[in-house]
């Protein structure tokens, strides 16, 4: 691990009287004290993501892995204050706060790690089912089961549904890195990774595999 | 990748979960929850689906969590 990102103790507690909130809405010294206090708090919180995640990064520097905490520190500094109104004192404010920071280190090291990487092909995730299906120890049901997925998913999945779920779900490429390169968001792709499950599951129990559904409803 | 582990994958938790927004809406108060050791699977429903449904999501989770637990919360 780079020894840049072994500094900086994260503070620990939200007196009462450390009103975040009303600090950060302040003018003038207050408020700037307030701020670089939040940057230092976000800036450990990027430093410890990105510490726990240094085999994605094994290609890259301490002084590069420190530049994406500096940022992530700084992105998430700028939403936390941009959605300051949104904080309804459901936990401390400062663990609402690290999970910006959080998400903007994770968020960069995954798309940092798949830089110059292209997303698997379809076949990769074929084989990855058929592998699933057809070993020696299996029986022949979790062949046909197997086997009818594959065929679902080429046909009764629309195509964005079909790609999220074979990048996602078969080939392991993080749903941030694949909202990147297709210009959408986490959010948004999920929602078509959960349709194109709830379609295979409701395909499947047509089909008359034994597959658990709890209820869901469409949301 | 073992049978179970893919078809979970595929096939997703099949029970009503949050959505992505709704989890990151959600995440700090259901970290504290279950760190204090309350029902944090009751007073937040669908969140345990969606952790088991979205990779991501779930990683956000074990962040806060861990980084809560290390500095002792």
């Amino acid at each position: 691990m780079a020894t840049a990102l072994m500094t900086t103790p994260i503070h620990t507690t939200d007196s009462p009287a450390c009103d975040w909130v009303a600090r950060l809405r302040a003018e003038g010294p207050e408020q700037q004290a307030a701020v670089t206090e939040l940057h230092e708090l976000l800036l450990g919180a990027a430093r410890f993501e990105i510490g726990r995640r240094t085999a994605e990064l094994h290609h890259l520097r301490g002084g590069d892995q420190e530049d994406l905490a500096q940022q992530a520190a700084d992105d998430a500094l700028m939403a936390v204050l941009r959605k300051l109104d949104d904080f309804r004192g459901e936990s401390r404010f400062t663990t609402w706060a690290y999970k910006f920071a959080l998400l903007e280190a994770a968020v960069a090291v995954r798309r940092r790690a798949w830089q110059g990487r292209e997303v698997p092909l379809e076949d990769q995730a074929w084989a990855r089912l058929a592998d699933a299906g057809g070993g020696a120890s299996r029986g022949a049901e979790d062949g046909e089961l197997f086997a009818a997925l594959r065929e679902e998913i080429e046909g009764s999945l629309g195509p964005r549904q079909r790609e999220v779920l074979v990048a996602v779900a078969l080939n392991d490429v993080p749903i941030d890195v694949l909202a990147e390169r297709l210009g959408s968001t986490r959010g948004a792709l999920y929602k078509n990774l959960h349709d194109a499950r709830r379609k295979l599951r409701q395909a499947l129990a047509a089909r008359g595999f034994g597959i658990g559904d709890e209820g869901e409803e469409e949301r | 990748m073992k049978r179970d582990e893919l078809l979970g994958r595929v096939l997703g938790p099949g029970a009503p979960e949050l959505s992505c927004e709704q989890c990151f809406e959600q995440l700090d108060r259901y970290v504290e929850l279950a760190l204090a050791g309350e029902p944090a699977d009751e007073r937040v429903p669908g969140m345990r689906a969606h952790l088991d449904g979205c990779p991501a999501c779930a990683e956000d989770f074990h962040s806060l969590r861990d980084l809560l637990a290390e500095q002792g919360d």
